[in-house]
């Protein structure tokens, strides 16, 4: 996947995680919890559902990594450039 | 002891998403029951419900939550508006949940294992949101959380006698001063469980009929089971003073109320303790059985279930030509934690139009069912109604029986 792909499957993990939340004016570089209606339990959720699509681990010491999507992407790259999109 | 009042009530039933509605199509004979497939079980029948969840939750809440959250949030927010108590103004730590589950935890158990096994069992799919969708807690929890209520909250787990069990609790904390407004009543999302169909199944208990508006027919000769259905009711409770202070619009007042146990077997029930139940009842309301306009059966469309009760009730009403004897699963299926909250609802509207109800789907009635009184495919007018009995029984052998009085300022 490329990192344009990565992100793509990001936005879609959050839109599943909530539907209602207006995902086309995200701020790449701010964090999400600033600019989105997210909790802890919503964080867990991304993990999961990265483990689920794609079966990518996100080991908890890392969870730092979600907090913004250029961050997150930027965290995805090696663990998904051999995954197809 | 403080006279208890029934001040206002939020439903969703498979034939109605508020009371108006309801009545409605229990009066016109209009069954909820619909064809219905679940895994593994394949194609069945079930009571379905098509409230509108987005009422009162947005998309994230409901996929974080529970089918019976849904519904119980949307009874609790119903009723509250229905009572037109000043929610605002209400003290929200003196308010207190009380709901009614037959089952709570299969739904969600069975959806996760169901995912494990696209996963190979992998344990680390399991959802960190299955320990709070499975307390025992979490529709009365969920509703708490929605409505910011910070009084107490919890279930009451009464397999089918649950919705007269959160009514009966509610009332009780009421007297004892621990709330002031109660959200009472019973909630159910067991169509979601294929193992409640399944279990049906394997017990021979479970309905098959090629018309579904016509598979739930309790005391009809061809009876073949339960229709399962979900389904959800809960009323607001106050005390009689709170209610008159407020210039509330009484639906009814609880009288009297009685919970006992067979202790004689898993399933069968018995038919001298659901007597002993209903006559406990009615000497705690005061009254005889020549009192009760309208008795409201539980009978599920089993075939000993049924025969049972009956033999039960007649011990008490024998004789007594002037009652008129219902069921509202005969329209709706079995609503499981809700059955009894709901069946009660159902009649309540009665005080005011003098109308029994009837039970739909007898084209033969079974003798070993027949009664003084039952009142069969067409609803019934009566000069007056006063009391409304109401009887709900569940598996382990509980009976409950609630006795409502209509209120006359």
């Amino acid at each position: 996947m490329t990192p344009a792909e990565i992100r793509d499957a990001v936005l879609a993990i959050l839109n599943t995680i909530n539907p209602d939340e207006d995902l086309s004016s995200l701020d790449d570089e701010k964090e999400f919890r600033d600019q989105l209606e997210m909790d802890s339990m919503d964080f867990l959720d991304i993990v999961m559902e990265l483990r689920k699509r794609y079966r990518v681990q996100v080991p908890e010491e890392d969870y730092d990594n979600l907090v913004s999507m250029n961050k997150t992407v930027a965290y995805l790259e090696p663990k998904m450039k051999d995954i197809s999109a | 002891m403080s006279r208890i009042v029934l001040t206002g009530i939020g439903l969703t039933s498979p034939n109605g998403n508020n009371l108006q509605d309801y009545r409605n199509n229990l009066l016109a004979g209009v069954s909820g029951v619909q064809d219905y497939e679940i895994r593994y079980v394949g194609k069945t029948l079930a009571g379905i419900c098509d409230f509108d969840a987005l009422k009162h939750q947005n998309r994230r809440e409901i996929r974080r939550g529970t089918r019976a959250g849904s519904i119980a949030i949307y009874c609790c927010n119903e009723a509250i508006a229905n009572s037109q108590i000043d929610w605002e103004q209400v003290d929200h730590a003196r308010t207190g949940i009380y709901l009614g589950v037959t089952e709570h935890g299969n739904v969600e158990t069975e959806n996760e294992i169901y995912e494990l096994s696209q996963f190979d069992y992998d344990v680390s799919v399991w959802n960190h949101f299955h320990n709070p969708r499975t307390v025992a807690n979490n529709p009365a929890g969920e509703a708490a959380l929605n409505m910011e209520i910070t009084g107490p909250h919890y279930t009451i787990g009464a397999a089918c006698a649950a919705g007269n069990s959160g009514l009966i609790q509610g009332a009780q904390m009421l007297q004892l001063g621990q709330c002031d407004v109660a959200l009472a009543g019973g909630v159910s999302e067991s169509i979601h469980t294929f193992g409640i169909f399944a279990s049906f199944k394997s017990q021979g208990a479970l309905a098959q009929h090629p018309v579904a508006k016509e598979a739930s027919r309790p005391f009809d000769v061809d009876r073949t089971g339960i229709v399962v259905s979900e389904g959800g009711c809960v009323y607001v409770l106050e005390r009689l003073d709170d209610a008159l202070a407020r210039g509330a619009r009484i639906y009814g007042e609880l009288v009297g109320y009685a919970i006992n146990t067979d202790a004689t077997d898993f399933v069968l029930p018995n038919p001298e303790r659901q007597s002993q139940c209903v006559q406990l009842a009615l000497d705690r309301a005061g009254i005889t059985a020549a009192d009760v306009d309208i008795l409201s059966t539980h009978a599920t469309g089993t075939k000993s279930g049924d025969i049972q009760e009956i033999a039960g009730l007649r011990r008490v009403f024998q004789g007594n030509s002037n009652c008129c004897v219902n069921n509202t699963k005969s329209f709706i299926g079995h609503t499981m934690g809700a059955a009894g909250a709901l069946e009660l609802a159902g009649n309540l509207p009665a005080f005011d139009d003098n109308i029994c109800h009837a039970t739909i789907n007898v084209d033969q009635l079974d003798e070993e069912c027949a009664m003084d009184g039952l009142v069969l495919n067409q609803p019934k007018t009566l000069e007056s109604v006063d009391y409304i009995v109401n009887n709900s029984f569940g598996m382990l052998g509980i009976n409950s029986t609630v006795v409502i009085k209509k209120f006359v300022s």
